[in-house]
C-alpha cells in the first residue's frame, strides 16, 4: 500500500513539474532543444547497456521449459513450437511469446470450492496485457508520421485503419481507446487484487502511471486542446534534422505530454520496462530442447572432484568378491 | 508413515489466500514444526568437502554461521550473476504480473504469499538489488531492496527448501522465469555457508561413496535384485538373469536406487528385469553407477557433475555401446539437460540403436542415453512384445506426469502409449493438472522427509485432489507415474488425502501384462494380488 501511495505522489509531483515547465516559457528552450536528445541518448545507451550486460553472461546449460511433446520416436506426434527441437521451432515459439503472449494465455486462477482447488480460466490479464502492448506499439508507430517526410504509405494506412470507425472529430483512434482500457485494467488489478498489491513495488505502479500520463495528455492534446499539427510536425522534423526550433502556439497540455514522454524515455532502461528487451534472452524459451541430440557447451565447465571407480573398488573389493561380483584388481 | 503430528485433511484444506497485514519484508519466518527439514549432518558435509560442517538446526536462534558469511554470500552471488544468464536475467526481468502466483502447488496448498514463485524470487531479488543495482543501493526499500541479514538468510532457507524445483511456474510466466533456476541459485548460496538439509546432503554423500543415494553397498544391490528374481520366479515360473558389473554388455542400465530399495518401486524394477529377460537384452546393472537420480541437483551444479560423472565413467569401463535409463523424474532433468554438457562428449559410446527393433534413437545421438519408456514404446510399436492387458483389469489407472520429464523433456506420449497397450481402464485427470501443467507430488527436490510432512501434504494437495476427482468419477484405484520419488512420496500423499489409491510405475503395469515365453499360468500380479477377468 505504501508503494502505491508513494508512486501516486511521485506521479503528481512529476505532473506539477511538467505543468511548471509548460507555464515557464524560459524553460521551453531546454525542453525542446536539449532534453529530447539527452533523453533519447539515455534510452538508447541504457537499453543497449542492459542488453549487453545480460547477454555477456554465458548460458552454461540448455534449460528450455518444455510445454508440449518432445521429439523422440518418429511415429510420436511432436509439438515443434511448444517443445522446439530446432531453430525454426524456437523462432516460432519466441514469436508466439512476443507477439501473442502465449504463456500468459495459459493463465488460470484457483479457488477452494467444497474443500478442493478448482481451476478457472483467467484470460483477462492476457487480453488486457495484449491490448495494452499492441495499442502502445501502434501509437508509437503512428507518431512516426511526425518524424518522416513524406509520410510513408504504411504509416498513413495504419492511421487510417486505426481510425476506421471515424467516431468524432478528430477521429478517435481505436488504439487510444484500447490503451486506456488496458492501462485501467492493469492498474486496477494491481490495486484491487490483494495478492498482486502485496507483491507490487514502486516501479510497478509508477511505470503504469507514467504511461497513463503520456496517454492522457496525448489524448487531451488531440481531442480537447487541439495542437497545431503543422507546428508539431515542424517540431518533430526539427529534432530529426538536428535543427530544433521552439515553435509558437504550443499548448500547455502538449508541453506536459512532451515532459512525460521524455521522462518515460529515461525511465525505460532504468526500470522494469526493460522486460521488452529481456524477453528475447530468456533461456527457458529461446533454446531448443535437443540436448541429448546435440551437445551444448558450457564455457566455464571445469573439472570437479569425483569418486573414481578405483577408489570405490578399493573400499569395497572384499565385499564385492564375497558377493561374487567381478573386480578389476584381485 | 505417521500423520499424527499434522492437522487432519479437513483442517489442512482450510486455506486462506489473503496476504497478511504486514508487508512481506516485515514478516519474518516462523519455523513451525512439520514445515521444514532437518539440517545437513556434519559428517555428510565433511565427506563432500562442503563448507561449515557443524551441529545446528533451523529452529535454533544461532545458526553458527562463519563470521564473514555476508561477504561469502555476496561474493557467491556476484560469481553466479557472471556465470548464469538465466540468473542475471531472472533477477531483473520480472514485472510482478503475478501470473505465476497461484500456479505453485505450495501456494495453492498453504496460502503463504512467500510461496508465490514471484515472491520466493523477490526474497533473493531484494538482496540482489541492494548490492548489485544502482537504484537499490541508492533508494533501498523504495526500489525493492533490503539488507542481507540473518533473518533474510533464514527466510531463504525456509522458502528455498519449500520449493520442489518443479518448473510449473515457468510454463505460465510470460518471460519464462523459472523459479527452479532461482531456487537452485539460492540453495547454492546457502550451501556456501553450510546451510542445507540432510535429506539432500546425506543421499549426495552416500551416492558419492557407494554409488547410490541409499548407501547400498555392492553386495546389497546384488541381494536385492536376486530377491526380486526370486519373486519373479514365484509369480511367473521363470528365472531371470541379474547381470551386474558385466563387461562386454551392450547396454548399461541405470535406474534410481529407490527402485531396488522399497515398495512400490521394487515392482517397477521387477518389470525392468522381466522385460530385459524376455527380449534377451545383453545389458548390465552397475554397482558403482547404481544411481540414476542425482541429489546434486538440489545442492549445486558442481555436485550434479560430481555425482553424474560416474555414469559415463562406468559405461567406459564396462565397454558398453550405450546407456538405458529407468523411470525417474529429476534424474531425467540431469540426463536430458545437463549430462552431455557437464560430462560429455560421450564419444566413446555409440549412437543408441535398439538391438531388438533396429530403431535408431536419434534424439539421444549425442548424450547416448535412452529413456526406458522410449525404448519400450518402440518395442511395443514394432510388435516385439506379447501383451495381455486383461491381466491389469483389476487396476483402474490414472497417470501422474512427473515434473521433470514433463517440463524439462516433454515426455508425454511414450508412457501413455505403454499404458494404453497394457491396461484397459485408464482415465486422465483434469487437463489443468496433467502434461506440462502437471502438479508436483510436493516432495521432490529433497523435501520428501517425514519431519517436513505438513508442507508435503500441503504441496501435494492439488495433485491429490485431482486424483480424488477421478476416483469419484471413475473408481480409479491406482496412480501410475514414471518417477522413483513419486512412487515413494505419492504413496504417503494418497494415504493422507485419498486413502485406497496405491502407486505404481509404468513398467510394473507392463510386466503384469507381459506374456513371457515359457511362463506358468499367472494367477496374481507382481504384488501377489489376484488377477480378475482372466
Amino acid at each position: 500500500m505504501k508503494n502505491l501511495l508513494i508512486s501516486i505522489l511521485a506521479f503528481f509531483i512529476l505532473a506539477l513539474l511538467a505543468l511548471g515547465i509548460g507555464l515557464n516559457h524560459s524553460l521551453a528552450y531546454v525542453l525542446i532543444v536539449i532534453v529530447p536528445y539527452a533523453a533519447f541518448a539515455i534510452l538508447l545507451t541504457g537499453f543497449v547497456y542492459r542488453i549487453i550486460k545480460w547477454g555477456s553472461a554465458p548460458v552454461p546449460f540448455r534449460i528450455p521449459s518444455t510445454c508440449g511433446q518432445g521429439k523422440s520416436l518418429p511415429w510420436i506426434k511432436t509439438n515443434p513450437v511448444e517443445n522446439p527441437s530446432g531453430a525454426w521451432g524456437v523462432i516460432g515459439r519466441m514469436a508466439q511469446e512476443i507477439f501473442l503472449f502465449r504463456s500468459l494465455f495459459r493463465n488460470t486462477d484457483v479457488a477452494i470450492v467444497d474443500e478442493r482447488p478448482v481451476y478457472g480460466s483467467a484470460k483477462w490479464l492476457w487480453f488486457c496485457g495484449l491490448l495494452f502492448h499492441w495499442s502502445f506499439a501502434i501509437i508509437v508507430l503512428r507518431h512516426l508520421r511526425f518524424f518522416v517526410e513524406p509520410i510513408a504509405p504504411w504509416i498513413g494506412a495504419l492511421s487510417a485503419l486505426d481510425g476506421f470507425f471515424e467516431i468524432g472529430i478528430p477521429t478517435l483512434y481505436l488504439s487510444d481507446a484500447a490503451i486506456l482500457v488496458g492501462l485501467t485494467f492493469l492498474f486496477l488489478r494491481r490495486v484491487v487484487v490483494p495478492q498482486v498489491r502485496y507483491i507490487s513495488l514502486f516501479t510497478d505502479y509508477f511505470s503504469l502511471l507514467l504511461i497513463a500520463g503520456v496517454v492522457t495528455t496525448g489524448l487531451l492534446t488531440r481531442h480537447f486542446f487541439p495542437a497545431d499539427l503543422n507546428a508539431a510536425k515542424t517540431l518533430a522534423m526539427g529534432w530529426v534534422t538536428f535543427s530544433p526550433v521552439v515553435p509558437q502556439g504550443i499548448s500547455l497540455v502538449f508541453y506536459m505530454h512532451l515532459c512525460f514522454v521524455f521522462v518515460l524515455l529515461v525511465w525505460f532502461p532504468a526500470s522494469k520496462l526493460m522486460h521488452a528487451g529481456g524477453i528475447f534472452l530468456s533461456p527457458t524459451r529461446n533454446l531448443a530442447s535437443n540436448n541429448r541430440g546435440k551437445r551444448h557447451v558450457n564455457p566455464w565447465n571445469a573439472p570437479v572432484k569425483v569418486h573414481t571407480y578405483e577408489e570405490y573398488e578399493d573400499e569395497f573389493r572384499d565385499k564385492m568378491k564375497a558377493s561374487g561380483l567381478p573386480v578389476e584388481k584381485e | 508413515m505417521s500423520f499424527a503430528k499434522i492437522p487432519k485433511p479437513d483442517q489442512l484444506i482450510k486455506i486462506r489466500y489473503a496476504p497478511p497485514e504486514t508487508a512481506w519484508m516485515d514478516t519474518s519466518v516462523d519455523f513451525r514444526p512439520g514445515t521444514w527439514s532437518y539440517s545437513g549432518a556434519a559428517k555428510n558435509l565433511t565427506y563432500l568437502d562442503l563448507p561449515n560442517p557443524r551441529a545446528w538446526q533451523p529452529a535454533d536462534e544461532d545458526w553458527k554461521l562463519p563470521d564473514n558469511w555476508q561477504a561469502i554470500i555476496l561474493e557467491g552471488m556476484k560469481e553466479r550473476l557472471e556465470k548464469y544468464r538465466s540468473f542475471r536475467l531472472f533477477m531483473d526481468v520480472c514485472v510482478r504480473c503475478g501470473a505465476c502466483a497461484d500456479k505453485c502447488h505450495f501456494y495453492i496448498g498453504s496460502g503463504d504469499p512467500k510461496n508465490m514463485p514471484v515472491l520466493r524470487a523477490e526474497l533473493l531479488r531484494s538482496v540482489y538489488r541492494r548490492y548489485f543495482t544502482t537504484s537499490g543501493k541508492r533508494f533501498g526499500r523504495l526500489a525493492g531492496a533490503r539488507d542481507l541479514t540473518v533473518d533474510v538468510l533464514k527466510e531463504w532457507f525456509y522458502y528455498f527448501y519449500q520449493c520442489t524445483e518443479c518448473r510449473r511456474c515457468s510454463v505460465f510466466c510470460p518471460f519464462g522465469i523459472d523459479q527452479a533456476e532461482i531456487t537452485m541459485m539460492g540453495r547454492e548460496l546457502l550451501n556456501l555457508v553450510g546451510c542445507n538439509i540432510n535429506w539432500v546432503i546425506e543421499p549426495a554423500a552416500n551416492c558419492f561413496r557407494t554409488g547410490n543415494h541409499l548407501g547400498i553397498q555392492p553386495g546389497g544391490i546384488k541381494d536385492m535384485l536376486e530377491f526380486m528374481a526370486d519373486d519373479i520366479e514365484d509369480r511367473t515360473g521363470i528365472r531371470v538373469n541379474v547381470p551386474i558389473n558385466k563387461k562386454g554388455a551392450d547396454i548399461l542400465f541405470v535406474t534410481p536406487s529407490g527402485d531396488y530399495f522399497a515398495d512400490p518401486g521394487t515392482f517397477t524394477c521387477m518389470g525392468y528385469l522381466m522385460l530385459f529377460h524376455e527380449i534377451g537384452l545383453n545389458y548390465t546393472f552397475s554397482t558403482y553407477a547404481s544411481e540414476g537420480g542425482n541429489f546434486g541437483l538440489f545442492t549445486s551444479a558442481e555436485m550434479v557433475k560430481r555425482l553424474n560423472a560416474k555414469i559415463y565413467a562406468e559405461a567406459k569401463r564396462l565397454g558398453v555401446k550405450w546407456i538405458l535409463g529407468g523411470e525417474c523424474g529429476h534424474m531425467w532433468r540431469v540426463i536430458h539437460q545437463y549430462m552431455g554438457t557437464m560430462n560429455g562428449p560421450a564419444d566413446f559410446l555409440q549412437e543408441p540403436v535398439s538391438p531388438i527393433t533396429g530403431t535408431r534413437f536419434e534424439n539421444a545421438r549425442s548424450t547416448k542415453m535412452v529413456h526406458i519408456t522410449e525404448f519400450t514404446a518402440d518395442l511395443i510399436r514394432n510388435g516385439k512384445l506379447k501383451l495381455d492387458p486383461q491381466r491389469n483389469d483389476h487396476i483402474r489407472l490414472t497417470f501422474h506426469d512427473s515434473c521433470n520429464p514433463a517440463r524439462a523433456m516433454g515426455l508425454f506420449e511414450e508412457p501413455r502409449y505403454i499404458i494404453q497397450k497394457t491396461c484397459n481402464h485408464f482415465f486422465e485427470m483434469a487437463g489443468d493438472t496433467i502434461r506440462e501443467k502437471t502438479l508436483c507430488c510436493g516432495a521432490g527436490a529433497g523435501l520428501g522427509n517425514d519431519e517436513n510432512m505438513e508442507t508435503r501434504m500441503r504441496g501435494g494437495m492439488p495433485r491429490a485432489m485431482a486424483v480424488k476427482k477421478v476416483v469419484e468419477r471413475h473408481d480409479v484405484n491406482r496412480l501410475g507415474c514414471i518417477c522413483a520419488i513419486d512412487r515413494a512420496t505419492l504413496t504417503s500423499l494418497m494415504d493422507y488425502w485419498v486413502p485406497g489409491v496405491t502407486v505404481m510405475g509404468v513398467h510394473e503395469l507392463l510386466a503384469n501384462a507381459l506374456v513371457m515365453t515359457g511362463e506358468k499360468e499367472r494367477t496374481t500380479d507382481l504384488r501377489g494380488e489376484p488377477l480378475v477377468g482372466c
